[in-house]
């Protein structure tokens, strides 16, 4: 809804649906120029990073895996990173590339939920993926079957989909039965078809056009593969660092007016971390359909539009059912679920590339593993400045759109983010008075 | 853009069916994408129910009454103390779904602290500006506030369970759920007991089942996300645990993650409203 204030124009809406968590958008425009935008997320702050403090080094994973239920993989596997590395412990292949496996099922069933039912319907015109399937209930259920396939991997290594309990600091408390993986390897060819589809069916949707300067942050990994469970991070500008160099490359700041805390990257400015940075640091890395996928239907080298995020998420689907049924092939068991990691005074870090783009975790321990400090940075906090800066580029654009159509393409445009607000620990925005 | 896939320009036409809401509060949304990981059944319930108000799952909003809400979360600022009473004037039956909103959730161990502690050691910890967070001292549930018409467990709730209770309350019959201990599934299930066999300290004997003793099932001991069984003898728990040689620092730790702060020498719940 929109509100006329002594000639301002405001752009308000209360509450934004299809986003995990929960927040609003204002956007001010002052003689057809735009003069602010904010997210406000009124997302309740939950203070993981104090309730962690005491508690011992083992705990992190399934804590912090409560952050977020979308994505409680992507914690508990950067916490197990993080503390790994504190206690100079490295697990083996067998142990790593399981991780993979569980961290492949999570990114299609986020992904899956988010094209399908989170970011489809706008493109479509419907209220929800549930309305979209009284038309046409066959790309719903396509949707919802590629989305069960991601879970049903969760499940089979980490015990459910939501908040899996196998996962350790070490590895996993139980090695999967080769009955489970061979039961999962139809389920994945046939997602591997659904996920094709899929990059065929959104890269027929029509586009608004928006091309964004902004320098993107992923991670790049050692093998000749796409990045999730590790790598180095690394810039568009070119630079390269550690997980340990994080704290210096990242500056979270707090503005006067905002109790938000912007990240940007030291000397330079605001930054993109998701699907749109990942493809441009490793489009190289993509292999097999994925690689085939993104060619023909034109995703280019680099993707600047982030309506288009939509089809590097289906194609990152391809590559993640290639990547587990890879897995699957390769694995072949391990001498033990886990291996040991006695604490000892130190601090460790880790990031992995959580669904919707970089997490970064550190910690610091006590001779005896208590957790004496933590700094968790999630992708949704660091993706908020460049969030509002398409927003306001595309408001600036779009000026002339009746005000309702406006008011639902930025709803759509903040989708493209995927954000999850719910992650985003580090931002709470009061909402400001305006005169 | 094949234009077959637009949506046309006519509405479809209301509906006489029972309408259902689901509301978030203090969350990770892990309850309500459960709902939406019923995968083989959502578009089935969507035939049945009118989804009037699920801002995760649809931009539609169509103003209550409501004949079920479903309630997600904990409560820690004033607004949203404010907004779960007008959720309830909304709402013919309101059922929460899972820990933080039944309990007070992980971000309950925050009421461990005094007010003061809160500030300094929760706010401050987090942000650089402590005086623009309005959050309150404490996470409460949701029956903290208002009257709940039922109570489903879980961190997360299970899946097989949120249908059971949509269906049964839509039906107006009372939802089978199970009362008993994770131990009772557990040997359902023939697992060899990991604290018995193997000395692994597990919370199963004092835990609400509905998870199908999923730990156990992995070699490891339930961490009591589902909360306190009712009648649970945590007391005699803690007595093995400490036989076993688990150190007090520990112990603590165990009974405190994400069903609020338990006090483990007795059976009562401690602080968490």
């Amino acid at each position: 809804m929109t509100h006329k204030i002594d000639g301002d124009r405001l752009l308000h809406v209360d509450a934004l649906a299809r986003v995990e968590g929960e927040g609003a958008l204002r956007v001010r425009v002052h003689d057809g120029r735009v003069v602010d935008v904010e997210l406000a997320i009124y997302e309740p702050p939950r203070f993981f990073e104090a309730l962690l403090r005491g508690r011992g080094h083992t705990e992190p994973p399934d804590i912090t895996a409560r952050i977020c239920g979308i994505c409680p993989v992507a914690y508990q596997l950067t916490a197990c990173q993080a503390i790994e590395a504190a206690c100079g412990v490295e697990v083996p292949d067998e142990i790593r590339l399981l991780r993979r496996l569980l961290y492949c099922g999570e990114w299609i069933e986020s992904h899956a939920l988010h094209v399908y039912l989170l970011h489809l319907p706008d493109f479509l015109g419907y209220a929800s993926a549930v309305d979209l399937a009284r038309d046409r209930r066959d790309l719903v259920e396509q949707g919802l079957r590629l989305k069960k396939a991601g879970n049903a991997v969760l499940a089979e290594i980490g015990g459910r989909a939501v908040h899996p309990v196998n996962v350790r600091v070490g590895g996993f408390y139980r090695l999967p039965e080769a009955d489970a993986l061979i039961r999962l390897r139809p389920v994945l060819q046939q997602a591997l078809d659904d996920a094709l589809a899929t990059v065929r069916l959104v890269s027929s949707l029509d586009f608004p056009d928006l091309e964004q300067p902004h320098e993107y942050l992923a991670l790049r990994a050692p093998a000749e593969e796409y990045p999730l469970d590790r790598g180095l991070l690394m810039t568009s500008g070119g630079g390269v660092f550690p997980a340990e160099e994080f704290g210096r490359l990242v500056v979270e700041e707090q503005v006067s007016h905002s109790t938000a805390l912007h990240a940007r990257l030291a000397g330079g400015g605001l930054y993109l971390v998701g699907p749109l940075a990942r493809y441009a640091l490793n489009g190289d890395r993509l292999t097999g359909a994925a690689r085939d996928a993104a060619r023909e239907f034109g995703l280019g080298e680099v993707c600047r539009n982030p309506f288009r995020s939509i089809v590097v998420r289906a194609v990152e689907t391809v590559y993640a059912c290639e990547e587990a049924l890879s897995i699957l092939e390769l694995w072949h068991g391990a001498p033990d679920a886990s291996v040991d990691v006695p604490p000892r005074g130190a601090v460790g870090h880790g990031v992995t590339e959580a669904p919707r783009g970089v997490l970064y975790h550190r910690y610091a321990l006590d001779a005896d593993g208590s957790v004496l400090d933590a700094r968790i940075v999630p992708p949704t906090s660091q993706n908020q400045a460049a969030l509002e800066a398409d927003l306001a580029a595309f408001v600036q654009a779009h000026l002339d759109l009746p005000e309702e159509e406006l008011t639902r393409r930025c709803e759509q445009a903040i989708r493209n983010y995927d954000p999850c607000i719910s992650c985003a620990t580090h931002f709470l925005r009061l909402e400001l008075t305006r005169g | 853009m094949d234009s077959s896939l637009r949506r046309p320009a006519s509405d479809p036409p209301a509906s006489a069916r029972p309408t259902l809401a689901v509301w978030k509060f203090a969350s990770c949304d892990g309850c309500q994408l459960s709902l939406l990981d019923c995968e083989d059944e959502l578009l089935a319930l969507a035939e049945v129910v009118e989804i009037s108000h699920f801002l995760e799952a649809t931009s539609a909003d169509a103003p209550g009454p409501y004949d079920l809400s479903l309630v997600e979360g904990s409560i820690t600022t004033a607004a949203d103390a404010e907004r779960i009473r007008q959720v309830r004037r909304l709402s013919r039956r309101l059922v929460t779904i899972g820990a933080c909103a039944t309990s007070g959730g992980v971000q309950a161990l925050r009421n461990l602290a005094g007010v003061d502690e809160f500030g300094s050691e929760y706010v401050a910890a987090v942000y650089p500006r402590p005086e623009y967070i309005a959050a309150l001292a404490t996470s409460t549930p949701i029956s903290a506030h208002v009257p709940v018409d039922l109570e489903l467990h879980g961190c997360p709730v299970d899946r097989t369970q949120l249908l059971e209770v949509v269906t049964a309350c839509l039906a107006g019959r009372t939802p089978q759920l199970p009362a008993e201990s994770v131990c009772a599934e557990c040997k359902r299930a023939g697992n060899v007991c990991v604290m018995v066999a193997g000395g692994t300290p597990c919370l199963g004997p004092v835990t609400r089942s509905g998870c199908d003793a999923l730990c156990p099932s992995y070699a490891r001991g339930c961490y009591g996300c589902f909360g306190p069984a009712p009648g649970a003898n945590t007391g005699a728990l803690v007595a093995l645990l400490r036989a076993d040689g688990m150190a007090e620092r520990d112990v603590l730790r165990i009974f405190r993650t994400f069903n609020g702060p338990v006090d483990p020498v007795g059976t009562r719940r401690e602080a968490s409203r």
